[in-house]
Order: C-alpha cells, then structure tokens, then sequence
C-alpha cells in the first residue's frame, strides 16, 4: 500500500523507517542468507520447491485467519476444521481395493466432489463462527475457543466409528494423491500442483482483500468499528462473509493436508491455528484489527517453513527450532510495532 | 425545494422517554434551507437525544418529522444518509489505518463490475475537495492528518453523500482560530448551495458569527427559536441556564507570590517540538498558555511531565534542579497533569468512580502487607466528590455514567489526591458546558488561591483572558511572549500566536 502514503511522509523516510517497514522480508532474506552462507549446498531447485510446496497447505489456512484478524477477531478454530475436513474427504476417497475402508460400498468418487464438499462444511463451520461473533456478539476468541472444542468432538464422533474404530483413514485413492502430490512438467523444474493451489488462493484472496468492496469493508470494521456503522457498513455480513470465506480455506486446507499425507486422524490439523496466527502476525497483520496485507502473510508463512526446512538442512536441533521460531514472533513484531508507537 | 415548504427539516413535538429520565419533552425543532441553525443547550439538555431521533438511533415516542415537507421516520443511519441527512461527529468517525478516499466512500464503494473503482473513487473525491476549498491528498492515511484535517474530511464526507442537512456536532472543538475560518468558509460553501446546517456547539462568539437561527433547549424542552442577530451572548446564556449568569467567570481571587519554578531553554528531543521554552511560575498563579494547534502547547506539558524526553534545558523547583523523566518522577517532585484528551487519555470509562479517584495515587492506600485501604480510600473519594461538587448517584458507579464536567471535575480530583504544588492542565473545559465550565473556573482559582502553581493550555481566547494571570504565547515550538492578562488583547495575542509562522 506503498501508494497511499503521502508524500510529505515519504520524503521523511530514513533508512531506519526503510528497515522497520521491510522487516519481515529482510528477516526472510536474513534467514536464507545465513543458513546458505553455512551450507552453500542449501541453494537448489529442490529445496526452494519443497519449501513451498510445504508452505502452500499453511499460507491457504494463513489467508484465512488473517482476515478474521483484520476485522479485529481471530480464529482459533482453524485447525479443528482442517482436521474435519481431511478426515471426511480421506474417508470418501479411499482406494476401491482397499480393504479397511470406511464406506465399504461406497462407489469410486471424482476427487472433486468430496473436495467441494469439504469447502462447503467449512464455509458452513466458518458461517456459524460468524454468526456467534456477529450476532450474538460473543468476543471472537471466545467463540472461535468454544468451534474449535466443538468440532473436534464432531471430527472424532465421525472418525471413531465401528467397525475399524479410531484408525487413521489411509488407503487413499491414487487420484486424490495425485492432486495434492502431483507436479506439472517433470524434472528439475516440476511445479507441484501444491504450490499452484497456493498461488491461485493467494491471487483470490489478494483480490478480495484490496479490489472489492467486501475487502474494503473487512479493514473498516478491524480500523474503527463506530466509524463503519456510521458509514452504512452492514458489519454483521462483512464479519459472516469473513469468517465463512476462513472456513472455506481451512476446508479446502484440510483435503490438500490429507490428500498430501495420505492419511488423516481426528488430530489432523491440531494447533495449526496457532502456526497461522504467528505467521500472519509476523507478516505485520495487527492483531488489533485493521492492517494487514496478503504479501506479508506470505512472507510471514514462508519464514517459518525456511525455519523448519533451513535449520533441519544445516542440522539445528529440533527443539532449538522452536527456540528461534518463538524468538522470531515477539522480535517481528517488536519491530513491526515501532511503526506505531509514537516516539516522544 | 418544494415551494410549499419553507422549512428544509421539521422535528415537530418530538418526546423520548428512558426509563426514570424524560429525555425530550415536545421539542420542536423547524430548519430552513440555506440558513446554519445553532442548536444550543447545556449538556443533558437533550441536543444529542434530539438529533439520534433524527437519525433513528432511537426511535421517538411522539412526534413527527418531516423532510423537505415529506413525513420521514428513519430506521438506521444508513436510511438517513440515504435521504441527505448527514451528522459529522464530534468524535471523529474515521478509519485511521485507510486512506482519505476510502473514509469518504466507505459503506458505498464506487464499483466497476466486482470490483471497487479506485479511480472514480479518486476523481469523485477530488472534485469534492476543490468545491469546499480542501487541500487534502485523497491517497493520504487519515491517520497522518491533523485533526482539523480529518474534520474536513468528515464534512467531504458529509457533502459527498448529497447531503441537504448536515448536523455538526462541537465541529470547532479541536480547530485553531484559523482552521475555524476554514471550516466557516466551508460552511458558507454549503450554505449558498441551499444546504441547511444544524450547528452544535458551546461557543457563543462562532455561533454569533455563523449561525442565522437559535434554537435553544434546556432540561429535554425547547426554550426559544430566534435570529441570531436578535440575541448576545448574555441572553442566550440566560436562556440556556434558566438564570442569569451575570458572570463567565469567577472573581479572581488569586494572588500569585514567589517563584517556585523556574524553566530555562526547555527543548524536547523528537523534533519538531519544543524548542528553547523558557518561562517562571509563581505559587498561586494561573498561567495560561495560548497558541494555535501544533504550536506544541501539549509538548510543553508532556516535556514537564516526563512524558517527553528532554534534548536540553533545565527545570528548577524552589531552587533545586528536578529532572521529571519520567511522569512518576515528575509526580514524585510534586507535579501533575490533566491531559486533554479525557476519552482517549483520562479516565477508564468502564471502572467506577472511586478507582477514577484513586488510580494516580494507589501507593498512598498500601498497607504494611501490600493489600490496599479500601477504607480509606473510599473516605477519600466520598470527601473529593463533596469537595469538589462532583454530581454521581454513587462512587460506585461507572464514570462514563457522569457527564462531561462531573467526569473532568473527577480527574481533577485525582490529581489534588496526589498532593501536586504544579498543575499542568491541558484545555481543562474542553467539551464541557457552559454552567459546569463555571465550577471548573472557580475549582482552578481556588487552587491558586490555595497556592498551587497552574500551568493552564486553552484555546478559547475568552477563557485564557477570564482566568489567568499572565498568558505565555507559543508559535510554531517557541515562546513568542508572556503576557500580563490585565493588558492582553485578543489581537494581541493572535499576533505572537502567528510569530514564528
């Protein structure tokens, strides 16, 4: 949104105001920089593309959470509705020569339609976290807290069912393999369907959230509640359609999640939320409502997959991962909020 | 306009009951086309009641109201809006993180297919401006104007939904002398156009200048409706109390003594800011600082207080050097301060009035164990409440329930609490009416008299003149002069005002 600021601000621009308002791609440029300086062998086609492709799944769940965020919510049960969703799309495409299925007489399904199906619910899990937020008013991490308990009861009521009980749905059917596992073209430069998914919904989203006027209205209602209603902003369908789009995302999430590790359980999902959150957070979405954009939740998504796929290359401890990862939240924003806090 | 009306807008026996309150009792209120009305009262008299019925926030028990001859009875403010009523708040409804454009046509985006039209957007947006004479960048964040400026952009916003009445509610509240002018500019814009505005506001000499019409309303009734020219300021007061109020202001009972604090070339560190701001005050003096918005009178206080790191400059309090860099330290050497803005900066509107009391000074209720006072605390509060004439059905309640006054009398009465020998207060009467100003007056001569030292920022021109003993003129960060009120002029001080322009 470089283009709205004015010019007499811009001018004033020093390189320290450059740094805080680049920070999150200098922190990823940061990273790269520094696990390929000590293993040069990081850098190569494979490795950015798996990057990417793990990335893809996050950045879709990511989208979705931070335009609850920016109309000053948040969604704690994002992770809960992949995990619905990977379970009921696993379980209407598994193989038809697989012996453990859980519709045995269930005839071979084209991959599109569960898939549609699973948007759908979570439209409709996403619609009803709206509807308790919107209009009845119940603050949206209580609501959110209250879905995500909610839908795990409903995921393992589904999931924990006779005659295989609490098994992980595998056995998939190839086809649904293929469209989370697919590439286009093959060798050295395969471009993984993963990653196209990921594209196009970030295209979407980015559209919605800067071309429309639902977008528009998203940033009004998280800026300044009273000044939208004054406005003749309808705040309780923007805030419906926000969460119910989140829903949708998480849906589509969850069968790409399932379909890209061939089995789903009811914990599939658990506390995805939380990555998504602190990836949107270090893509600068405030938490407070109102800013946010979509190249900084992608940024903020890809720096914790650089983490997890970069220190694992250079050979980090695991758990010092989550050390650094912690330390990348609070100091990203640390820095993001030196924007905003007036010096005196 | 229909040529059978001569009314633009009718509000005519308009009556609201709350439970126990009697909120408007048969008001009538006729506005004609191309004319500014003044609505005017106390507050509690009933203005906001009365204009919410207006734009459906409630919806009134009797009474009918007709537009442009039609009957109307709005449902939303959207449905008014719609039908060219418009409000512009007195706290401004803007989004602060979005652009000047987006702000102006929020709730009904241009659109081209799908899609929202930035272009129009921008274009419309332009042609708006350079009707009112607004030199706004359309792109700009609101965030990054100024407050007059995003006024002007509250009333762009207004004219841009054809609005035909537009209610300015306190619209001057935060303008500069200046910025006033505009505004009135503005409004003479609108009012050529045939627009008819419906001008709230506590200050006689705008309404005298600008307004055709007053209507005056005291205790949810209408007092009067006459032409501006036929009234002066001492009628419409009368009217507007019940009594006569022969005086604005309290004798001045003060008699500043020695020199208590001596400032020398105070200069803040974030620039621009205060620079080189040296000055003496006296115990049992009151005084004032004027200047225009983004003079930095508030830096001054904010650079006393702690609140502000100091690049340079010394502070001296009773001869002995104080540092203040923090407000705690500040408070510590015996200083307090009223912020301006009381929403945003001065009470907890949800808390009661007992912990609105006591906040500043909780360390005074500890005891031994670390467990507060309660007793004492609540003694204290019930004396301040008393003391200071502070009208609450108990300290127990909320004090967003208290009017304006009440609440500003409360935060004053924090401050004493502390025990200040220098209080810097920042517009201490601002969105305050007319009859509590008077007790706000009267509560800081008092003071003085009891010989605190008052540093006092104001931007009523009247007030300053009223209460004070000497004026220090600020412009553009600096001392443009210190005055001795009993000489100062208006002119005078507008002159220094301007100096370092």
């Amino acid at each position: 949104m470089g283009l709205q600021v004015p010019a007499q601000v811009r001018r004033g621009r020093k390189l320290s105001s450059f740094l805080a308002d680049n920070a999150i791609y200098l922190v990823l440029l940061g990273l790269l920089a520094g696990i390929i300086a000590i293993s040069p062998d990081f850098v190569s086609v494979i490795n950015f593309r798996n990057i990417l492709a793990q990335a893809s799944t996050r950045v879709i769940i990511a989208l979705g959470v931070a335009g609850v965020l920016i109309t000053g919510g948040t969604d704690l049960s994002a992770g809960r509705m992949v995990g619905l969703s990977a379970v009921v799309s696993a379980s209407l495409l598994q193989a038809q020569d697989y012996a453990y299925r859980m519709y045995p007489n269930l005839p071979k399904l084209p991959v599109v339609l569960p898939v549609l199906l699973c948007v759908a619910i979570g439209a409709l899990f996403g619609l009803l976290n709206g509807v308790a937020v919107a209009v009845f008013r119940v603050p949206p991490f209580i609501a959110t807290l209250g879905a995500m308990v909610m839908i795990y009861g409903v995921t393992s009521i589904y999931f924990d069912r006779p005659p295989y009980g609490a098994q992980p749905i595998g056995g998939l059917d190839p086809d649904f393999m293929e469209y989370a596992q697919g590439y286009f073209f093959s060798g050295p430069f395969a471009l993984p369907y993963l990653v196209v998914y990921a594209a196009v919904v970030t295209l979407l989203v980015w559209v919605l959230w800067n071309k429309t006027v639902l977008g528009k209205n998203m940033y009004a209602i998280g800026g300044n509640p009273e000044a939208a209603v004054v406005s003749g902003v309808n705040v309780t369908k923007t805030l419906l359609a926000v969460y119910a789009i989140a829903g949708a995302l998480y849906g589509f999430a969850g069968t790409l999640e399932a379909a890209r590790v061939g089995s789903a359980t009811n914990n599939t999902g658990f506390m995805y939320e939380l990555d998504a959150i602190a990836a949107a957070v270090v893509g600068g979405v405030s938490t407070s409502g109102g800013v946010g954009t979509v190249p900084g939740v992608v940024t903020g998504v890809l720096i914790f997959q650089v983490i997890n796929y970069g220190l694992n290359f250079i050979g980090v401890n695991a758990y010092i991962q989550y050390i650094v990862k912690g330390l990348i939240i609070i100091a990203a924003v640390a820095i993001d909020m030196r924007k905003y806090v007036r010096r005196k | 306009m229909a040529a059978t009306s001569t009314y633009l807008l009718e509000m005519i026996g308009i009556s609201k009951e709350f439970p126990g309150v009697r909120a408007l009792d048969n008001v009538t209120l006729r506005v004609r086309p191309g004319t500014v009305h003044a609505l005017m009262g106390e507050n509690g008299a009933g203005k906001s009641t009365l204009m919410k019925c207006l734009f459906g926030i409630y919806q009134p028990d009797a009474g009918e109201i007709y537009l442009e001859g039609r009957k109307v009875r709005f449902a939303s403010a959207r449905q008014a809006l719609d039908n060219g009523v418009s409000m512009v708040h007195q706290e401004l409804n803007l989004v602060r993180q979005r652009s000047v454009m987006e702000n102006i046509w929020l709730g009904r985006f241009p659109r081209k297919g799908p899609f929202v039209d930035h272009r129009r957007m921008y274009e419309e947006t332009r042609r708006i401006f350079q009707d009112l004479e607004i030199d706004i960048d359309p792109r700009a964040l609101v965030g990054h104007l100024s407050v007059s400026q995003q006024q002007m952009v509250e009333i762009a916003r207004a004219v841009s939904w054809g609005a035909r009445v537009i209610v300015m509610d306190e619209p001057t509240s935060s303008l500069t002398e200046r910025e006033v002018e505009h505004l009135f500019r503005i409004i003479r814009v609108l009012r050529e156009k045939g627009c008819a505005i419906i001008y709230i506001s506590h200050k006689m000499n705008e309404i005298l200048t600008i307004a055709d019409e007053i209507t005056i309303m005291r205790d949810g009734r209408w007092i009067a409706t006459r032409p501006a020219d036929e009234l002066t300021p001492d009628e419409i007061i009368r009217l507007m109390v019940g009594r006569d109020l022969t005086h604005r202001f309290p004798p001045k009972e003060n008699q500043p003594g020695e020199v208590i604090l001596r400032v020398e070339n105070l200069t803040a560190a974030q620039q621009p800011s205060i620079q080189d701001v040296s000055f003496e005050l006296r115990r049992g003096e009151i005084l004032g600082v004027a200047g225009l918005v983004g003079s930095k009178r508030t830096d001054l206080l904010e650079t006393l207080f702690g609140l502000r790191r100091r690049a340079s400059g010394r502070i001296w309090l009773h001869g002995r050097e104080v540092e203040n860099r923090s407000p705690a330290e500040a408070m510590a050497n015996g200083f307090a301060l009223v912020t301006e803005d009381r929403r945003a900066t001065g009470i907890f509107p949800m808390l009661s009035v007992e912990f609105n009391t006591l906040v500043a000074n909780l360390r005074r209720y500890a005891r031994p164990l670390g467990l507060l006072d309660e007793k004492k605390g609540a003694e204290e509060t019930e004396e301040m409440l008393q003391s200071l004439r502070v009208k609450a059905a108990s300290r127990r309640v909320p004090i967003a329930t208290l009017s304006g006054g009440n609440q500003q009398k409360v935060i004053l009465g924090r401050w004493l609490l502390t025990q200040p020998e220098i209080l810097l207060l920042d517009e201490p009467t601002r969105g305050i009416d007319v009859g509590a100003k008077y007790e706000i007056y009267q509560l800081i001569i008092d003071l003085a008299r009891q010989g605190k030292a008052i540093l006092m920022v104001s931007s009523e021109m009247p007030e300053l003149l009223g209460v004070t003993d000497r004026i220090l003129v600020m412009s553009n960060g600096r001392v443009a002069g210190i005055l001795d009120t009993r000489e100062a002029t208006q002119e005078e001080i507008l002159r220094l005002a301007a100096m370092y322009l």
